[in-house]
């Protein structure tokens, strides 16, 4: 059944809210406010009590899928279970009630939370300064761009260096990043291995090149062993390496992007250190940098003297701010909650036990569905629907036959160089039971594919409404509700 | 502590399964000169109830607004954030769940981001809303990148008067994508409109307004609109939405794009973010505009439903010739002022903005009675206002402390000519009581 919007629940008159009664003398004079700044009319929000209000909302979460109901294996996302207790710190007011404009002596908790975790991330990453300003994947890599065109500028390569090289294999967000840092995107085929190609890398590096962008493991999960001379290539023709820390979850604590030669990485906060996704954000895309790239990082950075942490706007060679204050705060607090929680050990058991779960699902998955590179693969793999399309089965229909059977879908249709993929990342918290069960579904929907197609061509079945027609949607979008006609 | 559930038991079947004898041969294919020799330098692992006690001592050495009155505003402020709100946004199946790809199984967020858009359309009277971005600052910059897109014209006119750090942001992105940034004087506190039809030019892609502005002035938008429709320009608004209870909003005086800062909604201040940024436009833009959308639709059973569309603009489509290259947004956040609005609804957006109008004027009014205190500008004001101080503003800012109140932002911080004057908020959660011991204490400070 279509579910009311609280717009449809409306009723004048009714209200939630409360107010204290106004406790100071109204100053009547027309002069206050002058009619030209006046609304002429009201915005009709909707007038609702408030265990009405409740409803509604506890309502619509039970109509959503989180972590916390079951298995999320959406690949690059890193799904991982969100502990409570980090819930619980980040809700503590001394995290939450303070102005970012406070005096410095004010908030010296927060802004060594900050340089903490700051340098928990180089240490994380073989870096040497970090960031926390951006506040998502995506905004990392662009600050992070920024920095290297910076770099280059200083050394009047700024104009010569106008392309940035993209494997084919990227996240969308890296090629997208580069072009609103005013680059053009250079893309570089993959080998058979799923690796970059060197030859094809070899060809398109010059003095025209101001860096690479590269996931390592990257979209298919896979390692690229060549990694080290990627980095010689690119870094001999006066380039930058920068990491897409998307995939951290496989190598934390085994190896580190700045030992692979990276000069500039983001780290999903959200991913790797477990923040909950909050239903699309906020995240936190905190970046860090080896030393030739400091100078240019955002303001202000943290830093202490003596015992005392202040924020230093002082950088001549910065290039500016990214994002208004200091970044995700908030976020921040339960990534370093997590990294303090788990330690050395235990963030090196989270890669291995991730790499683990994936080669544990991929090698029982192989016997019914292509997987187009057979090697180990990282926190992730990628399969496809290839076996499954001579019954008219595509992964989209794999995908919503899972949402019936009490699972999210894994990732589809990317990375895009693999036809009908589908991106599994199970991550390290999801037990051997949880996967079996994810097996034996998987396993059932391939027998289905072959004996009964059109079951899985309408699923899904169970859930709240059935399979949703987005091209009417694209064609004629409707993004807000209007109240019917009288 | 460990999240990892695996007994050794597990382990070694799994092992066995994938045929391998170690974890580490599952690592052979990292070279083994780059891979780490050494445990991570760390601090050692905590358990829960030592994280807890660490964290708890770290929030403490921060003094909150709990124990201090606070008159700071500056583009973040002490609004109340109801009860409920909290309590929404902990329900695990929100919080726990990622961007709504998986329609079918994310109806929760996609209905409350489409009731969310609603609100943001209503409450700026514009068609269109997205479903967030990251702040304030970054949606005025990703306004003046669509507008660049829009008219295929590269010059932005912001005005002085917009938040500092949104023009520091702005000029961050616009020196990669050579935009030229042009910046309008104030006068009198208030954006100076002839200047605006001075620079305006066919080479302009926007003009860029804040109201109420970073002194707290409500500008005179729609003459402002006018001077850069004249030249075929966008006007972008950057409006404050608490205000928009009682203020004008961008739809009433001919906004082309609206974008703002919408933390005062339900958003604890949280020393600067996550904050959530909003932007609404004209029904005629849209396929311009950055960020996820949600739309209805229909499922094969002619029953609505919601999902994420016109994603063609995406960069997971698009690629580097996407609208934006945002990926996260800040959904909780918008999920938030979306129970906040519904809390308040029609009447109560209305009291919040006048009872911050009411306070504010009443603050204004008092502050103005000390000797050698005085309103710095004359333009209408919403929430905030600058005043001038016989004192420099650093030092009484200091002594208010002492009396346990949080003043307000000494203005030469941004702008060395305002090195005389401090910019004050009140918002509704501020009594007479506070209101006029900030005064008491003033007066002993002078």
């Amino acid at each position: 059944m279509s579910m009311p919007l609280i717009f449809e629940k409306s009723k004048p008159g009714r209200k939630a809210y409360s107010l204290p009664e106004l406790d100071v003398p109204k100053n009547e004079s027309p002069d206050l406010l002058p009619d030209w700044a006046i609304r002429k009319q009201n915005a009709s929000l909707p007038e609702i009590s408030e265990v009405d209000l409740v409803r509604h909302y506890t309502e619509l979460s039970r109509r959503n899928f989180g972590v916390d109901q079951g298995f999320y294996p959406l690949g690059s996302c890193t799904m991982k279970y969100n502990p409570k207790v980090n819930e619980d710190v980040a809700a503590l007011s001394g995290f939450n009630n303070i102005h970012p404009y406070q005096p410095e002596e004010l908030v010296q908790g927060a802004l060594q939370l900050m340089y903490e975790f700051g340098r928990d991330l180089c240490e994380i990453s073989g870096m040497h300064e970090a960031s926390l300003q951006p506040a998502a994947g995506a905004h990392g890599e662009l600050t992070g761009l920024m920095l290297i065109r910076a770099y280059h500028e200083s050394r009047g390569e700024g104009k010569k260096r106008t392309k940035v090289i993209v494997p084919d294999s990227a996240h969308g967000t890296n090629p997208a990043s580069a072009a609103f840092c005013g680059y053009r995107v250079v893309e570089v085929k993959s080998d058979e291995q799923g690796g970059v190609n060197l030859d094809s890398l070899r060809e398109v590096i010059s003095d025209d090149v101001a860096a690479l962008m590269l996931t390592n493991p990257n979209t298919l999960g896979l390692f690229d062993e060549n990694v080290t001379e990627i980095a010689e290539i690119v870094h001999n023709a006066g380039g930058l390496l920068y990491y897409d820390g998307a995939n951290m979850n496989a190598i934390v604590g085994v190896v580190r992007p700045g030992d692979m030669g990276f000069d500039v990485l983001h780290y999903n906060v959200h991913k790797t250190f477990s923040t909950p996704h909050g239903g699309g954000g906020p995240g936190c895309g905190a970046i860090a940098v080896k030393k030739i790239l400091a100078p240019f990082l955002p303001v202000p950075v943290v830093d202490k003297q003596g015992d005392l942490y202040t924020l230093n706007y002082d950088r001549p060679q910065s290039i500016g701010m990214v994002k208004g204050f200091y970044g995700n705060f908030n976020v921040m607090v339960k990534g370093f909650a997590y990294i303090r929680s788990l330690g050395a050990e235990g963030l090196r058991r989270v890669a291995e036990t991730a790499v683990l779960n994936a080669n544990y699902i991929m090698r029982r998955l192989e016997k019914y569905y292509n997987l187009p590179y057979d090697r180990h693969c990282k926190h992730e793999f990628v399969i496809d629907a290839s076996r499954q399309l001579q019954y008219g089965v595509h992964t989209n229909d794999i995908a919503k036959a899972l949402l019936d059977l009490g699972f999210h879908a894994p990732t589809v249709y990317f990375p895009l160089i693999v036809r009908e993929a589908m991106m599994i990342e199970p991550t390290e918290t999801e037990s051997k039971e949880t996967l079996d069960a994810f097996i034996e579904a998987m396993i059932e929907i391939a027998q289905l594919a072959e004996t009964s197609p059109e079951k899985l061509q309408t699923a899904p079945h169970n859930t709240v409404v059935g399979r949703l027609d987005d091209v009417t949607a694209a064609r004629r979008p409707i993004l807000r509700w209007t109240p019917p006609e009288e | 502590m460990n999240y990892v559930p695996h007994t050794s038991e597990d382990r070694s079947e799994m092992l066995k399964t994938i045929g391998v004898s170690s974890i580490d041969e599952l690592f052979s294919d990292v070279p083994s000169q780059v891979k780490l020799d050494r445990k991570l330098n760390l601090p050692p692992a905590m358990s829960e109830f030592q994280l807890m006690k660490y964290m708890s001592d770290l929030a403490g050495k921060n003094t909150t607004t709990d124990r201090m009155v606070s008159f700071l505003g500056a583009g973040v402020y002490d609004h109340y954030v109801p009860s409920v709100v909290k309590h929404i946004i902990s329900r695990s199946e929100f919080y726990t769940s990622y961007t709504p790809y998986q329609a079918e199984v994310s109806q929760g967020m996609l209905q409350s981001i489409f009731e969310y858009q609603t609100l943001m359309c209503e409450l700026t009277a514009m068609d269109i809303s997205n479903a967030s971005l990251y702040d304030g600052a970054t949606a005025i910059t990703e306004a003046a990148m669509m507008a660049s897109r829009l008219t295929r014209k590269q010059e932005v006119i912001i005005s002085q008067a917009v938040h500092p750090d949104y023009r520091r942001t702005l000029r961050t992105y616009a020196h990669n994508l050579e935009l030229n940034v042009t910046e309008v004087p104030f006068k009198d506190g208030s954006t100076d409109i002839k200047a605006i039809r001075d620079l305006v030019s066919d080479s302009t892609a926007c003009v860029i307004l804040q109201s109420p502005n970073f002194f707290g002035c409500i500008e005179n938008m729609a003459l402002a609109a006018e001077a850069a429709h004249e030249k075929k320009a966008l006007f972008v608004a950057c409006v404050d939405p608490i205000s928009l209870g009682i203020i004008a909003p961008p739809g009433e005086y001919g906004a082309d794009i609206a974008v703002g800062e919408a933390q005062g909604l339900g958003i604890p201040m949280g020393f600067g973010g996550p904050h959530l940024g909003f932007m609404t436009c004209r029904k005629e833009h849209m396929r311009q505009m950055p960020g996820r959308v949600a739309g209805e639709t229909h499922d094969n059973q002619g029953r609505r439903g919601y999902l994420l569309t016109l994603q063609a603009r995406e960069q997971h489509i698009r690629r580097d010739r996407a609208t934006s290259n945002i990926c996260s947004n800040q959904a909780l956040c918008a999920l938030a002022a979306t129970v906040y609005l519904s809390w308040l609804g029609k009447q109560g957006i209305k009291e919040v903005a006048e009872q911050c109008v009411a306070k504010a004027h009443y603050a204004c009014e008092k502050l103005s009675e000390i000797p050698g205190f005085e309103r710095k500008h004359s333009a209408p004001f919403f929430k905030e206002f600058a005043v001038k101080t016989p004192v420099n503003p650093e030092k009484l800012c200091k002594g208010l402390l002492e009396a346990s109140i949080l003043g307000g932002l000494p203005l030469g911080r941004f702008y060395s000519g305002l090195s005389d004057s401090m910019l004050v908020a009140v918002t509704e959660k501020r009594t007479k009581g506070e209101i006029d011991a900030l005064c008491r204490a003033l007066e002993g400070l002078v």
